[in-house]
C-alpha cells in the first residue's frame, strides 16, 4: 500500500478498535455486520481485484465457511474454533475446485462470473434441500456462551475478533501486493499472454488466487455463523453476500488492500441510514446500492482508496 | 551444437498452411535473422518456438532436449524469452513494475527484482519513465519495454518480433547498439525484422520464409542476392528483370 492511504487506514482501524468498548449493542451489531462483509469483500478482492477474474458467486465460499463451521459443531460435536478453521480450509478447497473447473476450461470475464453465480445457486438449492444443513428450516446453533466455544457474553469481544480477522487479511493483502505472488497476480490480471511469455504459470496463479480468496470469504461465513448462531440456505448461499462483497470492493477501491474496508463500512453506513429514513420501503437500501455502483463506476472507478490517493497527491503538489 | 533447432514444423489453421515444413538452427551466441514478406508465417513460427502455437507436425529442440509439447511459461523458465510484435504491456502497472514481473522469474525477492528492473530499464533508456504507468509510453517506449521485460527474465535466447517496426530512423539507430550489447553479454538472438538496414548490420545468418516455406538461408549478402528471395518480395520474374537492367 502506498503511503497516502496508510494514514487514514490506521486512524480508521484505531477508531474501530476503540468503539466497541463504549458503544451500544446496536452499534456493535452494525460494526460486526460491516466487518463480516469487509472480510468477505477482502476475499473477493484477492481474486477479482488482484488477479482479475470477476466472481459473481462468492456466496459459494461464504456459505461453505458458514455451513462447515456450523454443521461440524452441531452435528458432529467438533469444537467451534476447529470448525471455524475447517470452514476456512473448506472455502479454499471449494475455491480450488471451482477454479480448476472453470480456469482450465479457459472461462474468463462474464463467462467466469456466470459460472460462479451458477455454482453459488446450485449450492443454495442443495443446502435448502438436504437434511445435513437443516434444509429449509435452517440450522440453529446451540447457545453455549464460552470463549472456548467461540461464543462471548460481550458483543464487543466478537467485534474485536472480527476486526482482528480483517486486520490480519489486510496485512496479508499488503504483503502479497509487495511480493512476487502479487506481481504474478497483477501480470495475469493485466495480460495473460504477456504473463506466460515471462514464465508465469497462469492457471496455477489463478488457482492460488481463488483458493486464498475462497478461504478468506469462508472465514467471513464462519464468523457470521458464530455471531448470529443461525443459518439457512438463503443467508449462507444467497446472492446478497456475492453482491455486497463485489460492491464493497468496487466502491472502496478495486485491487487496493484497504479498499474493501472503506467500501464495506461506507455501504453499510449508507444502507443503515436509508433504512432509518425510508424504513417503510422494503429494499430501498438495495436500490441505493445500485445507484452507488453506477455512480462509482462512472465517476470514481478507482474507488474510495483511489480517490484518497489522488486527492492527497493533489494536496501535496 | 545449436542452442535451438526447429525441424520440419508445419502449422495449419483450417485449410491455411501458415508454416510448411520449416526448419532452422540457431547456434549459441549468434544473432540470426528471420525475414520474409508479410503473411509468410514468421510470427506463427515464433509462436511455435515460444510455445504459444502448437505445431501440427515437426519438432522443436532446445539445448538438445525436445520441447515441442512444453507450455510457454516452462520455455521461459528454460531460458527462451520473446517479445510481441503487437506490444503487450501490463497497462495498469508502472514501467518498473512491468519489467520486475520479468525479473521475478529468477529473483523471488522484491528488492532484487526491483533493482534488476531499474537497471535494465535505465539501460534501455526508460529511466525517466520508470515510475510512470506503462499506458503512458509512446510506441518507441513500448517497444523498449517489451525488450526490457524479456531481458529481465535472464534469457539464453531472445526472440525479437519486429522490435524496430514503427520506430523512426533515429530511434532505430539508438536501439541497434543496445541489441549488439545484449548479444555481447552472451544472449543468443533470433529476430524477425523488416528493417533491412538493421538486419544487414546485426545478423550473421539469415533465414527467409515465404508462404510458410523456408526458401533461403545463409549470410545476409548472399541471401539478399538470391533470385528466389527477390521474387518472393517483388513477384515472379522480378529477379530476371533486375538482372537485365543491371
Amino acid at each position: 500500500m502506498n503511503k497516502p492511504t496508510l494514514a487514514p487506514v490506521a486512524v480508521l482501524l484505531v477508531v474501530l478498535a476503540v468503539v466497541p468498548a463504549f458503544a451500544a449493542n446496536t452499534t456493535i451489531n452494525f460494526l460486526v455486520s460491516a466487518l463480516i462483509v469487509t472480510l468477505a469483500a477482502q476475499g473477493w478482492n484477492l481474486l477479482g481485484g488482484f488477479c482479475g477474474p470477476f466472481s459473481f458467486g462468492h456466496a459459494a465460499f461464504f456459505g461453505t465457511g458458514a455451513y462447515v463451521t456450523a454443521v461440524l459443531q452441531s452435528r458432529y460435536g467438533v469444537n467451534a474454533w476447529a470448525g471455524f478453521a475447517a470452514g476456512i480450509a473448506a472455502g479454499a478447497v471449494v475455491g480450488g475446485a471451482i477454479g480448476w473447473l472453470s480456469f482450465r476450461a479457459g472461462l474468463r470475464g462474464s463467462y467466469f462470473a456466470l459460472i460462479t453465480l451458477a455454482f453459488a445457486e446450485v449450492f443454495r438449492i442443495v443446502a435448502n434441500a438436504v437434511p445435513l444443513t437443516g434444509g429449509a428450516t435452517g440450522l440453529l446453533l446451540k447457545l453455549d456462551v464460552r470463549p472456548a466455544n467461540f461464543q462471548f457474553a460481550s458483543r464487543a469481544a466478537f467485534a474485536w475478533i472480527a476486526l482482528g480477522c480483517v486486520v490480519a487479511v489486510l496485512a496479508l493483502s499488503i504483503a502479497i501486493a509487495r511480493s512476487r505472488l502479487g506481481a504474478q497476480f497483477a501480470a495475469v490480471r493485466e495480460n495473460e499472454d504477456a504473463a506466460r511469455a515471462l514464465g508465469i504459470d497462469v492457471l496455477a496463479t489463478k488457482l492460488r488466487a481463488i483458493c486464498l480468496s475462497g478461504a478468506v470469504t469462508a472465514a467471513a461465513g464462519g464468523l457470521y455463523a458464530q455471531y448470529f448462531l443461525y443459518l439457512d440456505a438463503n443467508i449462507a448461499y444467497g446472492s446478497w453476500i456475492s453482491v455486497e462483497a463485489l460492491l464493497a470492493v468496487i466502491v472502496g477501491g478495486i485491487g487496493t488492500p484497504a479498499g474493501p474496508l472503506f467500501g464495506a463500512l461506507a455501504l453499510h453506513a449508507l444502507g443503515e441510514a436509508t433504512k432509518l429514513f425510508a424504513g417503510a420501503i422494503t429494499g430501498i437500501d438495495l436500490v441505493l446500492f445500485g445507484l452507488i455502483l453506477v455512480g462509482a463506476i462512472a465517476f470514481a472507478p478507482a474507488g474510495i482508496a483511489g480517490s484518497l490517493h489522488s486527492l492527497s497527491a493533489r494536496w501535496r503538489r | 551444437m545449436s542452442l535451438l533447432q526447429v525441424s520440419g514444423v508445419t502449422r495449419r489453421f483450417g485449410g491455411v498452411i501458415a508454416v510448411n515444413n520449416a526448419s532452422l538452427r540457431v547456434p549459441e551466441g549468434a544473432i540470426v535473422g528471420l525475414i520474409g514478406p508479410n503473411g509468410a508465417g514468421k510470427t506463427t513460427l515464433f509462436g511455435i518456438i515460444s510455445g504459444f502455437v502448437t505445431p501440427s507436425a515437426g519438432s522443436v529442440s532446445w539445448d538438445g532436449a525436445d520441447i515441442t509439447g512444453l507450455p510457454p511459461h516452462r520455455r521461459a523458465q528454460a531460458g527462451i524469452a520473446r517479445t510481441f510484435q503487437i506490444v503487450q504491456p501490463f497497462a495498469g502497472l508502472s514501467v518498473v513494475e512491468n519489467i520486475a514481473v520479468g525479473a521475478y522469474l529468477r529473483h523471488p525477492a522484491r528488492a532484487d527484482a526491483t533493482r534488476i528492473a531499474t537497471d535494465i530499464g535505465t539501460r534501455l533508456g526508460l529511466g525517466p519513465w520508470l515510475d510512470r504507468p506503462a499506458a503512458a509510453l509512446t510506441v518507441a517506449g513500448r517497444k523498449r519495454l517489451e525488450l526490457a521485460r524479456a531481458l529481465a527474465t535472464g534469457p539464453r535466447l531472445l526472440l525479437l518480433d519486429e522490435v524496430l517496426a514503427g520506430l523512426n530512423p533515429s530511434e532505430i539507430r539508438d536501439i541497434i547498439p543496445l541489441i549488439q550489447a545484449i548479444r555481447a553479454e552472451g544472449v543468443t538472438i533470433l529476430m524477425i525484422e523488416h528493417v533491412m538496414q538493421a538486419v544487414m548490420n546485426l545478423c550473421e545468418q539469415l533465414y527467409v520464409l515465404a508462404e510458410g516455406r523456408m526458401i533461403a538461408e545463409g549470410n545476409p549478402v548472399t541471401v539478399c542476392a538470391d533470385p528466389r528471395v527477390i521474387e518472393a518480395y517483388l513477384g515472379h520474374g522480378a529477379a530476371a528483370r533486375m538482372q537485365s537492367h543491371a
